[in-house]
């Protein structure tokens, strides 16, 4: 019978499948950081327990790093007991950890596909929700609870229901100005936010064909931000030139047989999915969101939408009050609202691709004045990258600050934070409320209109500033 | 975790859609490393007017005096998205929360509850409506679950089904340890393992 991406991994992947049961299925590579994790591991202790699998094992420091210093001394104390306890077990347990001084450290799920951790057709969990961004290499991968981390940890399985699958198919050239994070968001926008609540997506059609592996994952990361167990897309040529020679990835006959299985993993002809969204890449705009959920999204020459032109009284309810969070007025253009910050970083848009993307937009230009705008890399590797093509120096003279890997700003867990009022224009991944730093307002969109925006100090439609070829 | 047969308590009104677990536990609570002290901060933003938590926010439905000891909460779709913290469900159980009545719940979010005790009761928009006037107009009025005949019964003895996974559902009545219900199949993972290096190679030389 002809089957989908996600059920060809899902029955690789069976221990144990008994009616009335939930499955158990087996876990390929477990990335794991010091905020969801020290809990998982005492509670292997108190239960006189081990790790399964440390060599499946791997683990970093993101959430809360300082991206000002790589001195952990630096860091808030309760900050570096966190990460002083994830160091310590990894220690205690062997498994191998990109800590604060380490040259690879940085955002568990840049790290894992820049370092050929992840792989093609693997199953793939971090107690982090954003763990969806590995489904790029067409792999089942999604976030977990710190339960289900020591669960994993004990076992390297997890207890999981079989979902349903979604294909959202695109097709065509994308609009003007329009990037992956736009498709996504235009996704969001269409469907809602639990749009996907109990669907596997897997993302199809030409105009996903034709995209980098950064902008496949910055697709799949926000899989969750629809609700999404996973998104996933297939493996293809791009996948595996990605792959070929990153540190982890299989080597020599390996590389030839695990090639080959690859191969045949995408869904097959006639494949069918419980839902299918079809959607034309031309009618995506740049997208920019208004309010405190991801779907609270309009296109960037678009106004601030009228509450009481929501039909579910519900939705109404939550557009006002999101309008009285964000301080806006329906009607006003999203291109004459001012912002204080500008953030350029996270899982979703932190990688190389998109800090050149932004750096063209940056380049020659200056940051408006009294706008503190920053760019904190993905990861120590992205971080280099950008600094050999001299991306720092066109970012810094623009008076951008550079910093040092980690979440940063995206959640502002250290001391990259939004102030109360302050409106961010940003890269990252969620708007909900506080949630870029307690009062703080968020605008989510693509790194090179969040650059655009740092240089006039307010939101600005990327189509009538094109970056100089 | 403490096995759930039946609640019985008072029912608050949260009406908000999308209610995220950034709000439900804020970011800055999240550096403790142990699973206990979180109940004093959920919802913190919305129950507290002051950063530093002193100063309740008396609109808030849990600060209003009728609601103050609720134990069941009841509120709107997509409950618990975002972040796949489980300091979501550590707070509300710590605050005393043991049931949880929306028209949807986040998928990570339903399997951190599972795995802590807290009951989660999908029920169509429409009976959520007519909770929401109950919790409201009877604002002590009781409510109880029933998880093992898988009743919700209002505050007005109007009797809801609901539908629970039956696996979740051995779980929460047995209060079982997941991870020692795994492990009993130890000899399944191994074949598994030894079978998946045979065909997958590549995947065991990390």
């Amino acid at each position: 019978m002809a089957q989908t991406l996600y059920e060809k991994i899902w029955s690789a992947h069976v221990v144990r499948e008994n009616e009335g049961d939930t499955a158990i299925i087996y876990v390929d590579r477990h990335l794991v950081h010091e905020v969801t994790s020290p809990q998982a591991f005492e509670g292997l202790r108190l239960n006189k327990r081990t790790v399964r699998c440390p060599s499946k094992t791997f683990a970093t420091m993101d959430h809360n790093v300082s991206t000002r210093t790589k001195d952990i001394s630096m860091a808030e104390a309760a900050s570096r007991v966190q990460m002083e306890t994830l160091a310590w077990n990894c220690r205690e347990f062997r498994i191998t950890l990109y800590d604060i001084s380490s040259q690879d450290q940085g955002i568990v799920h840049v790290i894992g596909p820049e370092m050929g951790i992840t792989q093609p057709g693997m199953v793939i969990v971090c107690g982090d929700s954003h763990t969806s961004t590995h489904g790029a290499f067409g792999a089942l991968a999604f976030g977990i609870g710190t339960s289900e981390v020591e669960h994993v940890l004990a076992t390297q399985t997890l207890q999981q229901n079989k979902a349903k699958t979604m294909q959202i198919n695109i097709n065509g050239k994308l609009g003007d100005g329009a990037t992956a994070k736009d498709i996504i968001l235009y996704i969001i926008g269409k469907i809602g936010t639990a749009g996907a609540t109990g669907y596997v997506v897997e993302y199809t059609g030409s105009t996903i064909r034709n995209l980098s592996m950064e902008a496949r994952m910055t697709i799949c990361n926000m899989s969750i931000e629809a609700g999404a167990r996973a998104g996933m897309i297939a493996p293809d040529e791009t996948t595996f030139a990605y792959l070929k020679g990153r540190d982890h990835a299989p080597k020599g006959a390996q590389w030839e047989q695990a090639v080959a299985y690859w191969k045949t993993l995408p869904s097959d002809a006639g494949a069918r999915f419980d839902k299918v969204l079809t959607l034309k890449a031309e009618d995506i705009k740049p997208q920019v969101t208004w309010g405190t959920s991801p779907g609270q999204v309009v296109s960037i020459d678009d106004c601030v939408p009228d509450p009481e032109n929501f039909r579910d009284p519900v939705e109404r309810t939550a557009a006002r009050n999101a309008l009285k969070y964000m301080d806006l007025q329906q009607g006003t253009r999203m291109t004459d609202i001012a912002i204080d910050k500008v953030f350029i970083g996270s899982c979703t848009n932190g990688r190389i691709e998109d800090l050149r993307l932004a750096a063209e937009i940056a380049r020659g230009k200056r940051v408006k004045n009294g706008i503190l705008a920053i760019v904190v890399p993905g990861s120590g590797r992205v971080r280099r990258q950008a600094e050999r093509e001299g991306l720092d120096k066109i970012f810094t003279d623009a008076g951008f600050e550079w910093r040092y890997a980690g979440c940063s700003m995206c959640l502002g867990m250290n001391d990259d934070r939004l102030s109360k009022g302050e409106r961010c224009a940003s890269s990252s991944n969620r708007n909900f409320e506080g949630r870029q730093g307690p009062g703080g307002r968020t605008h989510l969109m693509s790194p090179q209109m969040a650059a655009l925006a740092a240089l006039h100090g307010k939101i600005m439609d990327i189509r009538k500033f094109p970056a100089k070829k | 975790m403490e096995p759930f047969k039946t609640h019985k308590g008072i029912a608050a009104p949260l009406d908000r859609v999308n209610v995220d677990t950034d709000a439900i536990i804020p970011k800055q609570f999240l550096r403790k490393i142990e699973r206990t002290g979180f109940g004093k901060h959920l919802f913190h933003e919305w129950r507290f007017l002051d950063y530093e938590g002193t100063k309740e926010n008396p609109d808030f439905v849990l600060n209003r005096p009728e609601y103050r000891k609720a134990t069941i909460l009841l509120t709107r779709d997509n409950f618990g998205c975002g972040s796949s913290r489980e300091h979501a469900p550590w707070a509300l159980y710590d605050y005393g929360f043991r049931v949880i009545v929306a028209p949807s719940f986040a998928d990570i979010f339903y399997n951190n509850c599972t795995k802590n005790g807290i009951l989660l009761i999908p029920l169509k928009g429409s009976e959520i409506d007519e909770l929401f006037q109950q919790a409201i107009q009877q604002p002590m009025g009781l409510m109880s679950a029933d998880l093992e005949k898988q009743t919700l019964t209002g505050s007005n003895g109007k009797v809801y089904r609901f539908k629970i996974n039956a696996f979740a559902k051995t779980c929460l009545l047995k209060g079982l340890d997941q991870i020692g219900w795994t492990l009993q199949f130890e000899n399944k993972i191994k074949a598994f393992e030894d079978k998946a290096m045979a065909a997958r190679p590549w995947l065991n030389t990390p």
